[in-house]
């Protein structure tokens, strides 16, 4: 049963208006005629994200969602579209006729992720500590974490980051 | 701590009313001091004399002006992205100022990934600028804008890898918790002056200052709003209150950053703990430094704004291939052997 004291009024209403604006901004992204008033869309999506992060008080997550998608990939994905090929006004190649295809696939994407997260996390609260006495939000027990237990998997994202990083190199290198 | 409890809404209420003095007042006071002032004495120049005693009410008078003047925006101009560009940079000046500390109690919030925060909020600005760049139409502007644009990303990257040195020898990234730090530590023993990182992380703090001057696209990094080429850069279309924006920007993220700077390096509104008997650990710090910090912190952004401001004054620009090479293989390479130094020199210690 749910009682009264239990349902946090504030993160609620602030859940609310975050998940309605991610949502118009969404919207904004398929269907702005323009890239340049898509790519801003998503990161209004972006940055919503980051504050519902704050909202699961995991302050650590939001922060990098602000710094990676935001700071760096966002405006790297602006940065190569204004120097290559984007007018202001309306472009009529932005949509295409794929986008039949795409809504049923965006549906059933939908309704998996929608399926695993009721079903995974329906009735579950945030701790206020976990096991330990730490503070679900503590930098630093995360980074006991990702450079202890999780240390080889780190590695081997990095390094697959790296083998990225020297292929574009490569690629974008013609002499 | 505190001796008043304030209810939460006058707390926030406080709160807000405390970041915007943050960010205004050093802006003013930069602008007035170092911009009308200091260059005008620089060039042998009295600089502005009629409005006020010693031209101090100039300031006023330039904002009048601004405000008066027509708001327009090219015909071309993608008017909505156009209208909003300039908000954006000075949105992340104030989620910028939210992380200070000024006072043992006296922040606006202190949380576990402030430097982190720090980082990642003054990258939005560079948004705000692409945005300016690209709306206004104009191909100076475009072209002022993705200078600005490539010029962040690149210093961006040493800055953080300075602070990095900060966070390890802290072994913090909680900034109020960097500054207890700096205080009560000790020099081999030595407490008189707790341990300003500026002694350790010299290097750090040097790196640190140099990007901040390129993420201010201050002289000699003024590439993007290089006058005699672009005429004012992604600028160019602005007039009236939205440059007056761009322009409030500019010298707010300067003392901003110089706060940062201050608290990451100097050892922030903090004096040595010794010199009182405090205790660091049980955060025993008298209520007076409430007050005193804030001036000890603005005394020190005002040292160090100065020192950019100082070198806005007296370098000529770097080129645009300098300006990358001097980033990505001067600077980078030495914060990451800084870091490495800094941690070997963490364990061994």
């Amino acid at each position: 049963m749910v009682l009264a004291s239990d349902i946090q009024v504030a993160q609620n209403v602030g859940f609310a208006i975050i998940a309605l604006t991610m949502i118009i901004a969404g919207v904004g992204v398929i269907a702005a005629r323009n890239v340049v008033h898509a790519a801003l869309s998503l990161v209004v999506v972006m940055a919503g994200a980051a504050a519902n992060y704050v909202l699961l008080s995991a302050e650590f997550v939001a922060v990098t969602q602000v710094l990676v998608y935001i700071g760096a990939v966002m405006v790297l994905f602006l940065f190569g579209v204004m120097l290559t090929r984007a007018q202001v006004g309306k472009d009529a190649e932005v949509n295409n006729k794929n986008a039949v295809v795409a809504a049923p696939v965006a549906l059933l994407l939908f309704g998996v992720l929608a399926y695993v997260l009721l079903k995974g996390f329906s009735d579950d609260k945030i701790a206020a500590t976990t096991g330990n006495g730490a503070k679900p939000q503590d930098t630093a027990a995360i980074s006991d974490l990702i450079f202890k237990p999780y240390l080889l998997p780190f590695w081997a994202l990095s390094f697959v980051l790296l083998a990225a990083v020297i292929g574009a190199i490569v690629l974008a290198r013609k002499d | 701590m505190l001796a008043v409890d304030l209810p939460y809404w006058a707390q926030s209420l406080l709160r807000v009313l405390g970041g915007t003095v943050a960010v205004l007042l050093p802006a003013g006071t930069i602008v007035y001091l170092f911009l009308f002032k200091m260059m005008s004495f620089m060039q042998s120049r009295l600089g502005p004399m009629e409005a006020g005693p010693y031209g101090s009410m100039q300031l006023f008078a330039e904002v009048g002006k601004w405000l008066q003047k027509e708001d327009l925006a090219p015909d071309g101009a993608d008017k909505r992205i156009y209208r909003m560009a300039p908000l954006v940079v000075l949105v992340s000046t104030f989620l910028l100022v939210a992380v200070v500390p000024f006072g043992p109690d006296a922040y606006f919030t202190n949380f576990d990934a402030g430097v982190f925060y720090m980082l990642a909020v003054s990258s939005i600005s560079t948004l705000g600028i692409l945005m300016a760049g690209w709306s206004s139409a104009n191909k100076y502007s475009l072209l002022g804008g993705l200078r600005a644009a490539g010029q962040l990303i690149a210093y961006e990257l040493p800055m953080v890898l300075a602070v990095l040195g900060v966070v390890i020898q802290a072994g913090t990234m909680n900034l109020q918790q960097i500054v207890v730090k700096q205080n009560s530590d000790s020099i081999f023993g030595w407490d008189g002056l707790g341990n300003p990182y500026i002694l350790t992380q010299f290097i750090g703090f040097a790196i640190f200052m140099i990007a901040v001057q390129a993420e201010l696209t201050q002289t000699p990094f003024d590439m993007p709003i290089a006058e005699s080429e672009l005429v004012s850069g992604y600028m160019t279309e602005y007039s009236g209150f939205r440059f007056l924006i761009f322009f409030i920007a500019e010298f707010a993220t300067a003392g901003v950053f110089s706060l940062i700077a201050s608290v990451l390096f100097l050892g922030g509104w903090g004096v040595p703990f010794s010199w009182f008997g405090w205790d660091a650990a049980t955060g025993s710090v008298d209520n007076w430094m409430n007050v005193a910090g804030p001036i000890i912190m603005i005394t020190k952004m005002m040292v160090l704004s100065g020192i950019i401001m100082w070198v806005r004054f007296s370098y000529p620009r770097f080129r645009e291939d300098q300006l990358q090479r001097f980033a990505w293989k001067v600077l980078i390479p030495v914060s990451l052997l800084n870091i490495m130094l800094t941690a070997i020199l963490k364990v061994a210690f």
